[in-house]
């Protein structure tokens, strides 16, 4: 049994505008999956349809085997939902918003409290419990979402973007609190515009872009399909223009930094015999770690022009 | 599956979010039915004489307790439940297995409760200016959970319905606040012109006044049986419509 099975969902917004033109995807059990796509590519209208908050046009979405449709209520137990935007009463304490959502899947009132205790300590911000919650941070209001998703202790946690607009240090911790999660047997999908967030942290991935699906593999060997290394290159003299080198495409970020991209197959030794021979001294090397971005763009790059 | 925690969960939180802003919600009656009282019972009441031989005090102060009544059930459900929608807090209920008849009844029960305990203000303030004796509790007290219930309704509807902070206090400023003042308050139907007599018949509200005022003091305008069936029926077809948003997800769901 998949922890989530969508079958040719549609959706069409009653503008008319056809977000979803039939989505097909699988998460098995105690996967930690990522949803990822551009701007507008349909992430938070799917997610939205599986968690009830948004009326699908067609198709069919199960949870654990519980079908939307006919056991909306048992699919919806199964489920945690942290959204996109913040969508709690601002004026509400941090333990209430919490207490609360318990509340409303029926755990009584005793259980409610110790898993409100326990979701808010591994959140870190059992010391925040008694705070109105338009006090908080960014990054707490999205633990805030977290720790509410995971009251009811569901089997299948979906986050929206968690760590978008969060600062790095506190967008890592939320990576090690969603991955303890999941080693706790809970199944997470994730969609996120961070792509090193996908890398790291995911074993499967779908790339979803104009209402479709147009990549659904495992996460190894999407990036074994990767051929183009990205590096930056920082100069000892600063130039005036990009150096032309067949084979490589070099941009010239800064004065002293380029952007090269160095095909697998012709490698490093050759760039840097032609950087000698013009001149050039390399002080430092980096390889840029968006190399998943890169994949991303020229996956939808060529099905799109495919389409056209 | 048991509903009954997440029907409690709605009601407590209903219950906190207007005793916590009590300042606004629970005091404002007290101070506006306080004045009334002095001023057309005490002041204006003592020159105009008796009304269907009940002193102009004692005939006003169950039109003044049901209006508080209907204006803050309406006024609770309304603002909580518009508030729920604009800020997506509302998400919260609709992604858990609360089915849409608790999601109501919750924020229905919360306008009945705030209705009622602002009921019970403004009634005992008007002990301090009459000493009314109640005459049918039973009619009394039911026709006021009634009242409290329809408006509760119909406040739910106009959240839902709502678009902006403009949109929910149309209703009440426009509709509700006339409709109590000519549904015989402060005067009897008899008092005016037949057109105007008829005219007033059309008036809901002015039902569920006079039946209030037969439970407290036994003096009605309209028929007692009437006024019931109409406030039922109304329940049953706002609770209906109600329903039938939420299914659709009319304002709340994409
Ligand atoms: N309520 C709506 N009405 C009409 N179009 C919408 C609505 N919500 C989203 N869309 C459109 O649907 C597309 C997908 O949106 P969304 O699912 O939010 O994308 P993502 O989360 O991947 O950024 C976008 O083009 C967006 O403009
Ligand atoms: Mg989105």
């Amino acid at each position: 049994m998949n922890a989530l099975s969508i079958s040719n969902l549609k959706k069409t917004y009653n503008n008319g505008f056809e977000a979803l033109k039939g989505i097909d995807l699988e998460v098995k059990p105690g996967d930690f999956f990522a949803l990822l796509g551009p701007n507008g590519a349909g992430k938070s209208t799917t997610i939205g349809i599986i968690s009830s908050l948004v009326n699908q046009s067609s198709g069919s979405v199960s949870i654990f085997g519980h079908d939307l449709k006919t056991e909306r209520s048992l699919a919806k137990s199964c489920l945690g939902l942290v959204p996109q935007e913040v969508n709690f009463n601002q004026f509400d304490t941090v333990k209430s918003i919490v207490f609360n959502q318990a509340g409303y899947y029926g755990t009584p009132r005793k259980l409610a409290l110790q898993r409100t205790e326990h979701c808010l300590k591994q959140m870190d911000l059992w010391d925040k419990r008694d705070t109105i919650s338009r006090r908080l941070s960014g990054g707490m209001k999205r633990r805030v979402m977290i720790a509410r998703a995971m009251v009811h202790a569901p089997r299948l946690l979906i986050l929206d973007e968690p760590t978008a607009g969060v600062d790095i240090e506190i967008r890592r911790s939320m990576w090690k609190m969603m991955e303890e999660v999941n080693q706790q047997g809970t199944t997470i999908i994730l969609t996120t515009h961070y792509l090193e967030e996908a890398e790291s942290l995911c074993r499967n991935i779908a790339i979803i872009d104009q209402g479709r699906i147009v990549e659904n593999t495992d996460m190894a060997s999407l990036l074994a399909r990767l051929h183009v290394d990205h590096f930056v290159l920082d100069l000892a003299e600063p130039l005036a223009q990009a150096p032309v080198i067949a084979g490589y495409q070099i941009e010239r970020i800064a004065d002293k930094v380029l952007d090269v991209a160095v095909p697998k197959e012709i490698g490093l030794n050759y760039l840097f015999n032609q950087l000698s021979e013009k001149n050039i001294k390399v002080v430092s090397l980096k390889n840029k770690s968006n190399r998943l971005e890169q994949l991303f763009m020229s996956l939808i790059d060529t099905k799109s022009a495919g389409n056209k | 599956m048991n509903y009954s925690i997440a029907f409690r969960t709605i009601v407590t939180k209903e219950i906190f979010r207007f005793v916590r802003i009590w300042p606004q919600t629970l005091l404002p009656p007290a101070i506006t039915t306080a004045l009334y009282f002095l001023i057309f019972g005490k002041l204006i009441g003592g020159r105009i004489g008796e009304i269907n031989g009940a002193t102009y005090m004692d005939y006003i102060v169950p039109g003044i307790i049901l209006m508080s009544v209907i204006s803050h059930s309406y006024a609770n459900v309304v603002s909580s439940f518009y508030s729920t929608k604009f800020q997506r807090n509302i998400e919260e209920l609709l992604v858990a297995p609360v089915p849409n008849w608790v999601i109501l009844s919750g924020y229905v029960s919360g306008g009945i409760i705030r209705g009622l305990l602002v009921g019970t203000v403004v009634a005992s303030i008007s002990l301090l200016f009459s000493d009314i004796e109640v005459k049918n509790p039973y009619v009394a007290l039911s026709i006021m959970i009634l009242t409290a219930t329809l408006f509760s309704l119909a406040g739910f509807i106009n959240a839902v319905l709502a678009e902006s902070f403009d949109d929910i206090s149309i209703i009440p400023n426009f509709i509700l606040t006339p409709l109590s003042y000519l549904g015989g308050v402060f005067y009897s139907v008899k008092m005016l012109p037949d057109i105007w007599q008829s005219i007033s018949l059309g008036n809901p509200i002015l039902y569920m006044i006079n039946a209030f005022r037969y439970g407290l003091i036994g003096v009605t305008d309209v028929d007692i049986q009437l006024a019931f069936i109409m406030t039922i029926v109304f329940i049953l077809v706002l609770t209906l419509l109600s329903l039938f948003l939420l299914y659709k997800g009319i304002g709340i769901k994409n």
